[in-house]
């Protein structure tokens, strides 16, 4: 709705003009880094987005594999290369570039998916917390220390492999992706929790919050739509980070052997495939998926530096 | 009946250190369309006393002892759905600082459209009618595009503008107004009182000004409450009390003004400052400060004594009052024999 009117009344700035002038922008225009980084992400954004249409073969599909085909290095590579794998194959003889392109799709959803659960978690319980106040409070934030005492790869790997246990190898495959969202999501939320519980104690005490009470708003509504709003840059900031961190725990626990499938891989269960093969002379099939993992963490991790330096002016680099 | 009346309200808070009361013995009542004027240095209890009207004091507050009702009701009684609907669309309260009542996130038409429908069945383009209508009335210039506008863009005495107007939203009966002009600079903010005082005289909305400019209050009530440390030590009409005042405490206050001194000449302030809650010394709480005390100050609390139109707390004053009526009895038999 208020789209239309902005348009609708010449004074008032545009949505893109609101963009242009805003601070935000303005940090962005100069910032190398941030700039380089967020084209970065969003290439690999773009490749896992549309990658059955980029990749050459359809990894998935037994179809197309040759096993012939198996630890062809690099095309690059002269002597044993094959113009038809850029970067060479896998122990299966899969194409370690469609393969690379699905994978970073598989942990970019995972990643995010469970971001979104811990921040949906996190920030239902961080808000009751600090709202409320009281026992509530104790409460949960008891909860949320008992939770972070266990590490997150603990507690993933008791969960899996308890899981893989008793239902069995076949349906554990089936249902690895929603399980490594299920157990990344849970074992995070702590954080978002903290956060936020932090920034609604101090919009607490503003007056807009008592105002908001005295138009006789509801709580739930004073707490999604007044004081959530203004907590959004600490919750924006840890996001990147945690989006990072998810990847990083997912690609852990594939490495581990208790990630995604062979057949479905994720990055970390195509450089743990690979490993094996190392010391045979084919590093590539660990080196090159290590290496799109590591740039794909290390630009989400600098993005989140550059927002945590714009929303939090206090904090200069030392 | 009176439309709001307060009844020996007593609010504590419990602090670690003990129970301290920061409001006793408050009672008052306000009619329809009257204007309230609550006097007091800072501290003396006059935002609590707004909050607790509302039943919106955060803990560890709570009203320890007395009775608001409102229309007749306690407010005490009632649900916190009831709660809810006499807030704001009943009795609206206007803070001090225009900057921090209106929350930095949202345009202003979405804060006014939000209060519309949470108490009214009414559509969206609405309450949007309804919201530009009320900037209309508090002489916002282009409304339209204003309601689209976040709270940074507008001036500071635009602000208080809209929210004063998010006051008149939903037709109140009430408006307590804490310290409205406080934040704002000399000029906007005699703009802003007469703004409130032909608002208020349109729509015959009652007003609780909560001050410590006593020339705003005279200016725009009609009856006027001073307060020191917690408790009302005069009370009456505004003229009264600003021609003829009676308490050493309202006399001080009087006497502190700029106009009332001479050029040149030191302001003459109270001596001291007012004591924190837990320290309050027995007898008149004024005491120590008092230029006029006596031995009774000390040690026994005063009573309300009628004077004019006026109550005042003070053991002077009752004692003037006191020798007064001896003299007149005196007379009388003087006359009779």
């Amino acid at each position: 709705m208020s789209n239309q009117i902005l348009e609708a009344a010449p004074a008032a700035p545009t949505t893109w003009q609101r963009i242009k002038d805003s601070h935000l922008w303005h940090s962005f225009s100069r910032d190398r880094v941030a700039q380089f980084s967020l084209a970065v992400f969003l290439s690999f954004v773009v490749m896992a987005l549309f990658a059955p249409a980029i990749a050459p073969f359809d990894p998935y599909d037994v179809s197309q594999i040759d096993i012939l085909d198996s630890e062809i290095p690099p095309s690059w590579n002269e002597d044993e290369g094959d113009a038809r794998f850029w970067l060479g194959t896998d122990a299966q003889g899969r194409d370690l570039w469609s393969t690379i392109l699905y994978g970073t799709r598989t942990s970019l959803l995972i990643g995010l998916a469970a971001v979104a659960l811990q921040a949906l978690l996190g920030i239902c319980m961080g808000l009751m917390a600090g709202y409320f106040g009281g026992r509530i409070d104790s409460l949960l934030m008891r909860l949320a220390d008992v939770q972070l005492s266990f590490s997150t790869m603990m507690v993933a790997i008791v969960v899996l492999a308890v899981f893989q246990a008793t239902f069995g190898t076949e349906l554990y495959q089936e249902l690895a992706m929603f399980m490594l969202i299920m157990v990344i999501g849970i074992a995070e939320w702590p954080q978002y929790a903290r956060t936020i519980r932090a920034s609604v104690l101090a919009e607490k005490k503003k007056e807009y919050v008592d105002a908001a009470r005295v138009m006789g708003l509801r709580s739930p509504r004073i707490m999604f739509r007044h004081i959530l709003p203004n907590t959004l840059s600490p919750i924006l900031v840890i996001s990147t980070v945690q989006v990072a961190n998810a990847i990083i725990s997912e690609a852990s626990l594939s490495f581990l052997g208790l990630g995604m499938p062979v057949s479905e891989p994720s990055l970390g269960s195509l450089i743990s495939s690979g490993f094996e093969y190392i010391f045979s002379g084919s590093w590539w099939i660990t080196v090159i998926p290590g290496a799109v993992l590591i740039s794909l963490v290390l630009v989400m991790n600098l993005l989140g530096d550059w927002l945590r330096d714009v929303l939090n002016p206090k904090l200069y680099k030392g | 009946m009176a439309l709001l009346e307060v009844k020996d309200l007593e609010v504590g808070f419990g602090l670690r250190s003990g129970e301290v009361k920061a409001l006793r013995n408050i009672s008052f009542s306000l009619e329809r369309g009257e204007r309230l004027g609550v006097v007091g240095e800072s501290g003396a209890g006059k935002s609590v006393l707004g909050f607790a009207i509302l039943n919106l004091l955060s803990r560890p507050g709570y009203i320890s002892n007395g009775e608001i009702s409102f229309e007749g009701k306690n407010l005490a009684d009632l649900s916190a759905a009831e709660l809810r609907s006499v807030r704001g669309n009943r009795i609206s309260m206007i803070f001090q600082d225009p900057m921090m009542t209106l929350n930095p996130v949202l345009t202003i038409g979405e804060q006014m459209v939000e209060c519309l429908l949470a108490h009214h069945k009414i559509s969206k383009q609405d309450a949007r009618k309804i919201a530009l209508q009320k900037l209309q009335q508090v002489y916002i210039p282009s409304p339209e595009t204003r309601l689209d506008q976040y709270p940074h863009e507008l001036s500071g005495g635009m602000r208080q503008r809209i929210v004063i107007a998010i006051g008149l939203l939903m037709d109140p009966d009430i408006i307590i107004a804490d310290e409205p002009t406080t934040a704002l600079d000399v000029t906007i903010q005699a703009e802003i009182m007469e703004l409130m005082l032909e608002l208020c005289e349109r729509n015959n909305v009652a007003l609780i000004l909560i001050t410590h400019d006593l020339g705003v209050v005279s200016q725009v009530t009609q009856k006027t409450i001073v307060m020191y440390a917690g408790r009302i030590i005069e009370q009456g009409p505004t003229k009264e009390i600003i021609n003829d005042a009676q308490h050493p405490y309202t006399q001080g206050l009087m006497n502190a003004l700029p106009q009332m001194g001479i050029p040149g000449q030191r302001l003459n302030q109270i001596r001291g400052s007012m004591p924190p809650l837990q320290r309050i010394p027995t007898g008149c709480a004024f005491n120590p400060r008092c230029n006029y005390v006596m031995e009774s100050c000390k040690h026994n609390l005063p009573e309300f004594t009628q004077s004019g139109g006026c109550q005042v707390a003070c053991h002077m004053v009752a004692e003037m009052k006191r020798e007064e009526q001896a003299a007149r009895l005196q007379s009388q038999e003087v006359g009779q024999e």
